[in-house]
């Protein structure tokens, strides 16, 4: 039952156009972001934190439930919370409260989730960012969300089931998170990808979550929604636990499609939960939490009220405006930096925020090694990411000599090689090559011919051996004028200067004419 | 070494001292006398091994000249929820049966680093959750003062089993809990000194939970001076228990009882504790106590408390939910009994669940949980929430007018087994707790202390009651009574037979 019901969503999505219904449905989107806090030891317990370790090796009594232990806050994640809260322009709260959260689960052994369910940590933030996914928009443009609260919160553990048994893994029970309740204001899975994207870029910088979401330590829950324009809001589904930028577009994108095709062919939207197969490329409906829960929440007794300094003051736990001066430049005026301050387009203002490795080289080479931001830039952005794509490599694990990338650049800023060369030398370079670009280009002859008289003479030359295009050239179709370029970028293999070498093939030809 | 188990720390530990015994005559003493008493039912678990060992080290220390404080060398017992590392802490229950714990209590923990030597855990109602000591896996705690062969005298409870060690002299001192009156209740039944402290004064890290926000390790002790020797000890800030007070303890030091005095001391007499249920001589021990403090220059007032009777019906609603709360832990999977049952999770949680807990358990749960559903909260706990509140404020009140309040501890002498389960335990809650259980709601310390035995010999206590962190005061009033009414004690009483 279960899986023909898939099937038949699967059905209805490939069988329906959605262009046609753009103008009809209008689609709303909101998501909940769990980020777990890097920090060393637990939310409430003095527990190891690292990933890798080994099962049920990061467990302290007290995140194993045992009877009489009691929480203990850490205040590394209550700063963690509070930088992330002033980076999203929320209101930090000076007092925020811990609430019990219960339901049953083998992972879960105090049978409680410690939250800030009715008095969260921070409120009414709003981030805003640029959407643009090359391929899909053409131009960057603006979003902004708002985000409804923060709350600090315990992960829960890990089961994994068998045919005949379950085992518990405690080592994330425990750990650090930060819920961040966005309000619905997006459009589609193209925005809510653009938003996670900046704000893993936010969380980084801040140091207060890795992003790995590979490692879990991102998760993102979509509520997604249709209804027609001016319809009040539609019935909600929730996709849970999308585990890449890309799936969460993705799984958006696939549900609003499916809703279109249910609510088209008469069917309703049920209030269900479902998850994101990332191989099949659906949603399906999630088998558990079927009966609506009610989580009997409770305020936490064991935890004091969270108090924190704002303004000129040390009493709580901490002051939360010296955070706020500790606060790093954050992706928007990067962007504006880089826009403002390098005449770079708004595009590659965009990419080279989200790509933090490529800024990373952008603002070593060019800030400390005075080379051209905007021709960086450009090979960054055009050459380098195009190629890292192309040989289907990630960014991420490539590890990047900037000398290498410096000297090619200035090599192609003093002309002593061409774009064609460059992208030569940046190829070499994904093979870890022990020489420097100028040992390569000049034990392979790579340097740009320069010169004049040589350039002649390749001109020359070339026009003997196509004497057909000269012909037809002589008898006015000046077309062909490209075919002979290509033919002394071939001639030369790719080193002739190509910005001198026009002018002269002109002024070789206007002498043969004569 | 009879006389010496009635005695009192400071008398032992000169003895100690002085090396007229050592530490492991004392604590074979003891054994032995908690072995002798072993029909009252006051012991759980006897550690002796851990006892032998830590008299033994403590016998060392004193060779050495390295006493660690007057409490080396003491013997002590605790109530069995509180975690002792390597020593079953059962709470009564089949639920936790088997349960050792791999660490100490911090109250535990620092009566160790005072050199106390641990003769046995307490009985106790099934996970402190009742007021007479008979809902015990265990099966009930007898009171010693009138034991009959065909039916008994109640300790009071929950610590009934810590009150029957300390009177019985199988110990100097117990610790027990106190929600709701669980110390004071069995001490004043059975003619002891039972300290409630103020609430974060003294750590609960390791004391399994009833009602986190009222829980406080108590003290019984037969004397009010041994009483302050164990908070001395075990009082102060804990970085592990978060609702603790983070001030440092101040230690307390009390004058001798004929130094003491109470001229100008505004004593409180609130109307609302007197009540239908009250017996007479209880009403008389009261009101001839309050004259004995008047005559002694203390200026005595009736004050009014007006949220009193409301306590009862909000503590059953808060301490529902919390346990409710607090019990989803034991489900059979990392520690306590498992059933077996391999049908699914849900139904091992079931199985474990429903044959771990008794009744009692299991309704206050069920109840728990409905108060808490999500239509219910407002109604229930957020309601309770309030009349918390205003019996908080009933308190503050009370303080611009007096520095101290004077009450009866419970409403009769202890009852007769066959009476008390007359009632259920949830009636019986509500009539037992009913002088002690407001201080819990405030958080504001009490001590009760005994005064005389009633006309058939049983106990009759009284109850003073302090603003916050008032223990020195209500210590030293206490102690000032005490020396005044020269209440016979049990052990004395039977030595002398």
């Amino acid at each position: 039952m279960f899986l023909n019901r898939k099937l038949y969503d699967i059905f209805l999505v490939r069988t329906s156009s959605t262009k046609a219904y753009k103008s009809k449905w209008k689609s709303v989107v909101g998501l909940e972001v769990h980020a777990q806090i890097q920090s060393q030891s637990k939310l409430f317990s003095a527990a190891g934190t690292r990933f890798a370790s080994g099962v049920n090796q990061n467990v302290s009594l007290f995140d194993a439930a045992t009877p009489g232990t009691l929480p203990v806050l850490n205040k590394r994640c209550v700063e963690a919370g509070v930088l992330t809260a002033l980076a999203l322009n929320c209101r930090v709260n000076a007092v925020s409260m811990f609430d019990r959260k219960h339901y049953f689960y083998s992972d879960l052994p105090a049978g409680y989730q410690i939250t800030q369910q009715r008095s969260p940590l921070a409120n009414d933030g709003l981030l805003e960012f640029h959407v643009y996914t090359p391929g899909v928009h053409k131009t960057p443009y603006v979003k902004k969300s708002k985000i409804k609260q923060i709350q600090l919160e315990q992960d829960s553990g890990k089961s994994l089931h068998d045919d005949d048994r379950s085992l518990v893994d405690l080592n994330r029970a425990g750990i650090p998170l930060m819920e961040i309740v966005f309000e619905p204001d997006l459009g589609d899975g193209e925005e809510a990808a653009a938003l996670i994207k900046e704000l893993v870029v936010i969380l980084q910088r801040l140091n207060t979550c890795s992003c790995k979401m590979e490692e879990g330590a991102l998760r993102v829950d979509a509520n997604v929604s249709i209804h027609k324009p001016n319809d009040s809001l539609g019935v909600r589904t929730e996709i849970k636990n999308i585990g890449s930028v890309r799936a969460v577009a993705g799984a958006i994108t696939y549900e609003i499609k499916r809703q279109i095709a249910v609510l088209e062919r008469g069917g309703t939207i049920t209030n269900e939960t479902r998850s994101w197969n990332s191989i099949s490329k659906v949603t399906v409906p999630m088998r558990d939490k079927e009966e609506k829960q009610d989580y009997r929440y409770m305020p936490e007794p064991n935890l004091p009220p969270l108090y924190l300094a704002i303004g000129p003051s040390n009493w709580g736990c901490l002051n939360v405006d010296n955070l706020k001066a500790s606060i790093p430049e954050l992706p928007n005026e990067t962007r504006n930096r880089l826009k403002n301050d390098y005449n770079l387009t708004p595009e590659q203002a965009v990419i080279l925020v989200n790509e933090s490795k490529l800024l990373d080289i952008f603002n070593e080479t060019v800030l400390r090694m005075k080379l051209n931001a905007k021709l960086m830039a450009n090979i960054l952005i055009n050459d380098f990411l195009s190629l890292i794509h192309k040989e289907k490599k990630v960014l991420e694990d490539i590890t990047i000599p900037v000398e290498f990338l410096a000297e090619t650049v200035m090599l192609l800023q003093k002309s002593a090689i061409n774009r064609k060369t460059a992208q030569l030398l940046l190829k070499e370079m994904l093979s870890l090559p022990k020489d420097t670009p100028s040992e390569i280009v000049r034990s392979r002859g790579w340097y740009q011919i320069t010169n004049e008289e040589e350039l002649r003479t390749i001109c020359k030359t070339v026009i003997k051996e196509n004497p057909k295009i000269l012909n037809q050239y002589l008898n006015g179709k000046l077309i062909v004028f490209d075919a002979f370029l290509g033919k002394i970028v071939a001639k030369s293999e790719g080193k002739a200067d190509m910005s001198q070498v026009p002018s002269i093939l002109k002024e070789v030809l206007k002498e043969l004419k004569k | 070494m009879n006389t010496i188990l009635s005695s009192n720390i400071r008398i032992a530990s000169k003895l100690l001292q002085d090396f007229s015994i050592t530490s492991t005559d004392l604590s074979n003493a003891c054994l032995k006398r908690a072995n002798d008493t072993k029909k009252f039912n006051a012991f759980i678990t006897i550690t002796k091994s851990e006892a032998d060992h830590q008299a033994q080290e403590s016998s060392q220390r004193y060779q050495n000249g390295k006493q660690l404080s007057e409490l080396d060398g003491i013997t002590i017992a605790m109530k069995d929820n509180f975690c002792t590392a390597n020593i079953r802490t059962t709470c009564a229950s089949k639920m936790l049966e088997n349960f050792i714990p791999a660490y100490n209590a911090t109250v535990y923990e620092k009566l160790r680093q005072s050199g106390a030597v641990l003769i046995g855990k307490c009985n106790l109602d099934q996970f402190a959750m009742g007021s007479g000591t008979v809902d015990s896996l265990y099966g009930p705690t007898k009171n010693m003062w009138q034991f009959l062969n065909d039916d008994f005298y109640i300790t009071g409870g929950s610590s009934g089993g810590c009150a029957v060690a300390v009177a019985t002299g199988a110990c100097f001192a117990a610790v027990g809990s106190d929600s709701g009156g669980s110390t004071r209740n069995p001490a004043s039944y059975c003619g002891l000194v039972g300290l409630k402290p103020t609430y974060g004064l003294v750590s609960r890290l390791g004391l399994i939970p009833l009602v986190n926000s009222m829980d406080v390790p108590g003290i019984l002790t037969r004397c009010v001076d041994d009483c302050v020797s164990v908070l001395n000890a075990v009082a102060g800030p804990d970085p592990k228990d978060s609702t603790c007070f983070a001030r440092p303890y101040k230690k307390i030091s009390l004058p001798s009882g004929d130094k003491l005095s109470i001229k100008g001391l505004k004593v409180g007499i609130p109307v609302e504790y007197y009540c239908n249920d009250m017996g007479d001589e209880v009403l008389h021990t009261w009101n001839e106590v309050a004259q004995l403090l008047e005559d002694n220059g203390a200026i005595v007032k009736e004050i009014s408390l007006p949220n009193t009777e409301y306590s009862i019906v909000c503590y059953s609603i808060l301490n529902q939910c919390e346990v409710a709360s607090n019990m989803a832990r034991y489900d059979g999977i990392e520690f306590g009994y498992r059933a077996h049952e391999n049908a699914s999770t849900e139904k091992l949680y079931a199985s474990s669940r429903s044959v771990g807990f008794n009744e009692v358990v299991r309704n206050r749960i069920l109840a728990g949980n409905y108060f808490l559903l999500n239509r219910n909260y407002d109604k229930y706990f957020n309601q309770a929430l309030k009349v918390r509140r205003l019996i908080v404020n009933d308190f503050d009140k009370a303080w611009e007018e007096v520095q101290v309040l004077l009450t009866p501890t419970t409403l009769t002498t202890a009852p007769k087994y066959k009476d008390f389960i007359r009632k259920t335990n949830r009636d019986q809650t509500a009539i037992q707790d009913f002088c002690t259980q407001p201080a819990n709601m405030s958080g504001v310390p009490a001590v009760t202390i005994p005064i005389k035995l009633s006309t058939d010999g049983m106990p009759l206590s009284l109850q003073i009651i302090g603003r916050n962190l008032s223990e020195p005061m209500i210590l030293a009033l206490a102690k000032f009574i005490e020396s005044n009414v020269n209440f016979p004690q049990y052990l004395k009483i039977t030595d002398n037979k």
